[in-house]
């Protein structure tokens, strides 16, 4: 089974929008929305839920003010901050909490509670290029390293049971928790970049990152004619660090369109920018085999 | 005052609005960058660092000489980072949240505080504004720790101590002595974009009139929403996309405080790292006029703070 997953550091490069239109040539394929914070995907592909469950990642500290005796020493062991004090009177912030429980452990009066929270929801659905595995994190919450975790376990699982050989998943912006959790043992990452100074910056970090968890890697170049001085020194970069040059991709309103009527970018367009898109996936297709077997080799050697 | 600069979805303009106004911002100011994953203020805004702080988070070192193996520190920890296996500690130090659980509980005093690099913190002059960024470690999950200590070094900078998460409260700045402050959130709405926005004074959220656009605005709205303070919208590329967002500012009462049109010399400007209301008179005006509305807004919060507290 193979996992690509589109990622890029910089959020807004047309990860999702290139997502969507791969998903359309590779149909069926099991699709894997993993920004489980903004997600993004379901809004081109309509996915029709058939099932639903809650993600509960954690903890979060209650103090009851009855039995509180307003010793303070909740305040004094949090690293977080998260306690405050009014008049004697001691309260959590739960945005402010880590739930990593000192305080519960430390009260000595023991008014401190530390109930499950759900911090998420994840689902199973349907959609036209086939099935989805989609997440929604509640706001504010934490752990989405844990659900985006799940939902790969989840997807890997479906996939075996549906005899599918391939899991294209929307990755998070940035190159935290949730990324991270997103990128280990994956097959290869394609990484969506733009020519802005912001994109070949943040293009070098999530770059690293990959190479830090061993995961070959391509570079595509979204609205490419927007700086061609800055497109080559992407290229350049790539070359120097093993990354595959994928192609470029022209800037085009046609992205916009499809978006505002629900459509993968393929099937809003049949003109060049589409054929375009699927010279890359083949690109795409023809490069994480070639990793793949480059692999096996130094393997087996 | 702090003022955040926050989206839902990523690549809808933060940075652009956020070198802007600190480039047209009328009194002292001091930008922040706290998208410690993916800093991007400091490529247009071009500051002369003048310190580089390397910090970290603190983890368990045990002294197995002293370890009786009570299992005390595997039974607190919540995140699987230390466990005790017959006579062996074993601990994991990238799964830590630092918390200081297992080294507090330990009876035979046997764990002390290691280091575990979070990153970079860096300070310099951006013209006249004072510039701090955090910059997370290539391979450090985690975000959070790493902006409490820019925000503590901020507050320690500034003295006032309010941005250093105190819990008495929203800091009432006394005006003209502290610099206004803008921070340049990371995207999202989880625990790293609430991390830097709730200290702020005033929110603003930068979206696009695009499908993805407003879905992710809804999710900062809603997050942001219960942190109470006033919160408004500016449009980038007001005039791609749909109405949609303009509805939903209207239905749910959020202020539309301005509005950016596509034009290509904006987008060329960004694509050389150059600051927008630097390119042209007439945005500089749009920007200077955005940071009136907003000083204005913040004035007459702090008013009625202190109309409170009195």
């Amino acid at each position: 089974m193979h996992e690509i997953i589109v990622i890029s550091g910089k959020g807004g490069t047309g990860k999702t929008s290139l997502t969507a239109a791969f998903a359309h040539m590779a149909s069926p394929v099991l699709i894997c929305d993993l920004d489980v914070d903004a997600p993004d995907l379901h809004l081109l592909l309509q996915p029709e839920n058939t099932e639903t469950h809650g993600f509960t990642g954690g903890h979060s500290a209650l103090i009851d003010p009855k039995t509180c005796t307003g010793c303070g020493t909740c305040r004094e062991m949090c690293r977080y901050d998260a306690v405050s004090e009014n008049n004697g009177t001691y309260c959590i912030e739960p945005l402010r909490c880590e739930g990593c429980g000192v305080c519960v452990t430390f009260c000595p009066a023991e008014a401190i509670a530390f109930p499950e929270k759900e911090c998420g929801r994840w689902f199973s659905s349907e959609t036209r290029f086939g099935p989805m595995m989609h997440a929604q994190l509640y706001a504010a919450e934490e752990n989405s390293g844990k659900l985006v975790a799940l939902l790969r376990t989840k997807a890997r699982q479906k996939a075996e049971a549906l005899g599918m050989e391939l899991i294209l998943s929307d990755g998070p912006p940035g190159i935290g928790c949730p990324v991270i959790s997103s990128l280990s043992g994956v097959s290869y990452a394609v990484l969506v970049t733009e020519p802005t100074p912001s994109g070949r910056h943040d293009l070098e970090r999530v770059a690293s990152l990959a190479r830090h968890f061993q995961v070959p890697a391509g570079v595509i170049i979204n609205k490419s004619d927007l700086n061609e001085n800055e497109c080559s020194v992407i290229e350049d970069f790539c070359r120097q660090q093993e990354l595959d040059v994928i192609g470029r991709l022209p800037f085009d309103p046609v992205i916009t369109h499809a978006m505002v009527h629900g459509k993968a970018v393929t099937e809003w367009d049949s003109g060049v920018f589409s054929a375009r898109i699927r010279e890359l996936w083949n690109r795409i297709c023809e490069v994480a085999a070639c990793r793949k077997n480059m692999d096996h080799t130094t393997i087996n050697n | 005052m702090k003022i955040a600069i926050a989206s839902g979805k990523g690549g809808t303009g933060k940075t652009t609005v956020c070198a802007s106004l600190v480039h047209v911002w009328p009194r002292s100011v001091m930008a922040v960058d706290l998208d410690v994953e993916e800093p991007n203020l400091h490529l247009f805004l071009h500051p002369i660092m003048e310190s580089t702080e390397e910090v970290a988070i603190d983890i368990p070192i045990v002294d197995e000489s002293r370890c009786d193996f009570c299992r005390k520190c595997a039974e607190i920890c919540r995140f699987k980072a230390i466990t005790v296996f017959g006579d062996i500690v074993l601990t994991y130090p990238e799964m830590c949240h630092g918390c200081g659980g297992c080294m507090a509980i330990c009876p035979q005093k046997a764990i002390s505080a290691g280091k575990r690099p979070l990153g970079e913190i860096l300070h310099g002059k951006a013209g006249k504004a004072d510039f701090w960024m955090g910059r997370l470690r290539v391979g450090e999950a985690m975000s959070p720790p790493l902006m409490r200590l820019v925000k503590q070094r901020i507050g320690q900078a500034t003295r006032s101590g309010s941005m250093a998460g105190s819990a008495d409260g929203p800091a009432v700045d006394p005006p003209d002595i502290l610099p206004d402050i803008l921070i340049d959130a990371p995207p999202g709405v989880s625990c790293p974009a609430m991390n830097a926005v709730m200290d702020a004074d005033v929110i603003v959220l930068v979206t696009e009139p695009t499908p993805f656009g407003l879905y992710d605005l809804k999710l900062a709205h809603e997050a942001f929403e219960r942190l109470h303070v006033p919160m408004g919208v500016v449009i980038n590329r007001s005039d791609i996309g749909t109405s949609d967002t303009r509805t939903y500012c209207k239905e749910t009462g959020l202020d539309i405080w301005a509005e950016i049109p596509f034009e290509r010399g904006i987008a060329e400007a960004y694509a050389t790292g150059k600051i927008v209301a630097e390119t042209d008179p007439k945005h500089f005006d749009r920007f200077r006029e955005l940071s009136e509305t907003l000083m204005d807004i913040c004035m007459s919060r702090n008013r009625r703070q202190e109309g409170n507290h009195a």
